[in-house]
């Protein structure tokens, strides 16, 4: 794929200004929440973007959307910047941007029918007629596996999977070019999250949209992602090809997430526990960001915060002792 | 026989609604030796949380709760408020998926642990608050004296899941019920927390029912699982067994649906439509309406009960019992 990026996202920041605990005098602090990222995600590709709470991956997406704007930091979609100002051209770019939600029955008005709510960005954006409008929905009811039946019901007569169908299929009623997916399986049963993570990839491919595809689980994000960004306090520390990280992760945070993930098949396999909980991202370690939780760091880690650096093909890995594997290093102390 | 440490029989649930009665469990069977972990695996709906809920009393006035649930061959379905209570918190231990509305947000950590450490084991004050940051450190957390003095809102969700299984612990029950305990927190906590899960059984003995969703929590706690569809258990069989030979439709459709970190990157294989509802559960068997093998003659017709495959295994389907040997060589393949 060397298509130009559909969208790219260029040292983005995010900070927030939070008081200290003590009194109403104290003083007030900074809360990096997204501390200079940078990704493209291509026409028809799905960006992954894997972290634990607090890592900032919700906070990305809403700056990629312009939902709220950056502290610094660029996003240009189709060519054009995306400005948080709620202007026109804003709100022009909206319609090729869509976002999805964990929690659909939040995301959908209890009191409107599916159908009639699945209509309204068509609506709103006055496109068609009435008939047009509604064939459209039907078309995309079909699409996403909802029967045309299901049109007159209300949110809560359907079930959680239905109801993310919904959420879908509105979100592409204006053929988007890019769905900003937020954890949109977590709050589905896990028989349903296969449907819909194979819905997910079906329609990609039959609508060529590119999604990014924010989840904390890397089993989900593997199966859907033709490439993958790891988080951890506001900054990515690993991105590639999601075979070539799951299989050698580089970055030691990277090493433990990935062998946290229980599975049925990987019983009674060694894990890698880390000690202690993610750092506040008001108070950033000095250095690199992982350092007081990482079983690899050194005297350097503790001071210099690594760059975003190539490693092998197609791979950028944040971290000084970049490949070196926990396991193997404990197994040779 | 020895008489093991639970054994439930013909657990049944119904909800009265005001209007009608809604069956929210089918009648549940299990027993639980000393010192076995047990997991039970289902879906949202599936009574894998109400039953224990159920046989421990706690679902209040709304609930009829019938059957039997015996602990240490003492029937305790039925047992007054104030017995059931001297039962809850010391013989068995309950923790639940989010720690923090667990505890108390007004008391300091200590203050609660001591509570629970002078109400189950009669300890005083001063060697209650001794006991509680030795409890503290038996479940790693770092500066326990400090912790102890701390409101629950100053701990991390992993910090106070541990404080739960700590105080879970004061009682020093013989069986611990941990309802999803990992599944509000973060991948790396929840490995850390399942960690203490397995070192508290290695030091204490005690017996776990571990209640998730997740398969893979399930796999790496329990020695025999039973896995659970729409208020009733469809397989039970040692941790190896259901993951290695699944026989029941449902767990075969569960471990293929499941998205896998490593191997062959395969379409996953969904299962269609979705869990029925409790009130409208089809005639015959409940997975019938989404079973790939069902056979309308036998399936739509009565509800399989649980019967033995091999030795410890046993599954309610009425295929793998009427099936033809080829029909069964096809189910195995499958």
């Amino acid at each position: 794929m060397t298509s130009a990026p559909l969208i790219s996202v260029s040292e983005l920041r995010r900070t927030y200004k939070v008081k200290t605990t003590g009194g109403w005098f104290s003083p007030t602090a900074e809360l990096k929440a997204v501390d200079g990222v940078s990704f493209d995600i291509r026409p028809g590709e799905t960006l992954g973007l894997v972290g634990e709470s607090g890592c900032g991956k919700s906070t990305t997406a809403k700056l990629v959307l312009g939902l709220i704007p950056a502290t610094s930091g660029k996003v240009v979609f189709e060519g054009k910047p995306v400005a948080a100002d709620s202007k026109r051209a804003w709100r022009e770019q909206r319609r090729r941007m869509q976002m999805v939600y964990q929690d659909p029955l939040g995301a959908l008005d209890r009191r409107l029918p599916v159908g009639a709510q699945a209509m309204e960005p068509l609506d709103i954006f006055g496109e068609g007629t009435k008939a047009e409008r509604r064939d459209r929905m039907l078309a995309l009811f079909d699409a996403v596996g909802l029967p045309r039946t299901s049109v007159d019901r209300y949110p809560h007569e359907l079930s959680g999977g239905q109801r993310q169908r919904v959420v879908l299929a509105r979100a592409l009623m204006l053929r988007p070019s890019l769905l900003v997916c937020d954890e949109p399986i977590s709050a589905l049963d896990v028989s349903i999250q296969a449907q819909v993570i194979n819905l997910l990839k079906d329609l990609q491919e039959q609508l060529g949209v590119a999604y990014l595809f924010i989840s904390h689980d890397l089993k989900v994000v593997r199966h859907v992602s033709h490439r993958v960004a790891v988080m951890y306090l506001g900054r990515i520390v690993e991105s590639g090809r999601p075979e070539a990280i799951m299989r050698a992760p580089a970055h030691p945070y990277s090493q433990a997430l990935i062998s946290a993930v229980p599975s049925p098949r990987a019983r009674g396999k060694e894990r890698i526990v880390l000690e202690g909980d993610p750092p506040s991202p008001v108070d950033i370690p000095k250095g690199c960001a992982f350092h007081p939780r990482c079983p690899l760091a050194t005297d350097r880690c503790r001071s210099e915060a690594p760059e975003l650096r190539p490693f092998g093909e197609q791979r950028h890995v944040a971290c000084h002792r970049a490949g070196v594997s926990i396991t193997s290093a404990r197994g040779a102390a | 026989m020895r008489e093991p440490l639970v054994r439930i029989n013909g657990l049944t649930i119904d909800f009265d609604t005001g209007q009608s009665n809604v069956r929210a469990l089918h009648g549940f069977d299990l027993q639980i030796e000393k010192g076995e972990a047990v997991g039970i695996v289902g879906e949202s709906g599936s009574g894998k949380s109400i039953t224990w809920l159920g046989a421990l009393g706690l679902l209040g006035p709304r609930a009829r709760v019938a059957g039997s649930v015996r602990l240490d061959g003492r029937e305790i379905l039925g047992l007054g408020e104030r017995e059931m209570a001297a039962i809850r918190g010391k013989r068995v231990a309950m923790i639940f998926q989010d720690p923090t509305s667990s505890l108390n947000p007004v008391h300091r950590i200590g203050r609660q642990l001591v509570e629970s450490l002078v109400l189950h084991r009669g300890m005083s004050a001063r060697s209650a608050s001794a006991e509680a940051r030795r409890l503290l450190e038996r479940v790693q957390i770092a500066a326990a004296a400090q912790r102890l003095s701390e409101y629950p809102h100053e701990l991390s969700g992993g910090m106070n899941q541990r404080v739960m299984i700590a105080m879970a612990l004061a009682g020093e029950p013989d069986l611990l019920i941990a309802d999803e305990p990992t599944t509000a927190l973060d991948v790396t906590i929840q490995a850390q927390i399942l960690e203490v899960l397995k070192e508290m059984r290695r030091e204490t003995g005690m017996g776990l029912v571990i209640i998730s969703h997740d398969l893979g929590i399930v796999a790496e706690l329990a020695d025999r699982v039973v896995v659970m569809y729409a208020g009733r258990p469809v397989e039970t069989a040692p941790v190896s067994r259901i993951f290695d030979a699944p026989r029941h439709p449902y767990t075969r459709g569960l471990l293929a649906a499941l998205p896998e970190i490593d191997g062959a990157l395969e379409r996953l294989v969904a299962i269609p439509g979705q869990v029925p509802e409790p009130h409208k559960l089809p005639p015959g068997c409940p997975f019938a309406p989404r079973c790939a093998q069902a056979n309308a003659n036998v399936c739509d017709e009565t509800v399989p009960t649980m019967r033995a495959i091999a030795q410890d295994h046993a599954a309610a389907c009425a295929l793998i019992h009427t099936a033809k040997p080829e029909a069964l060589r096809s189910l195995e393949l499958a």
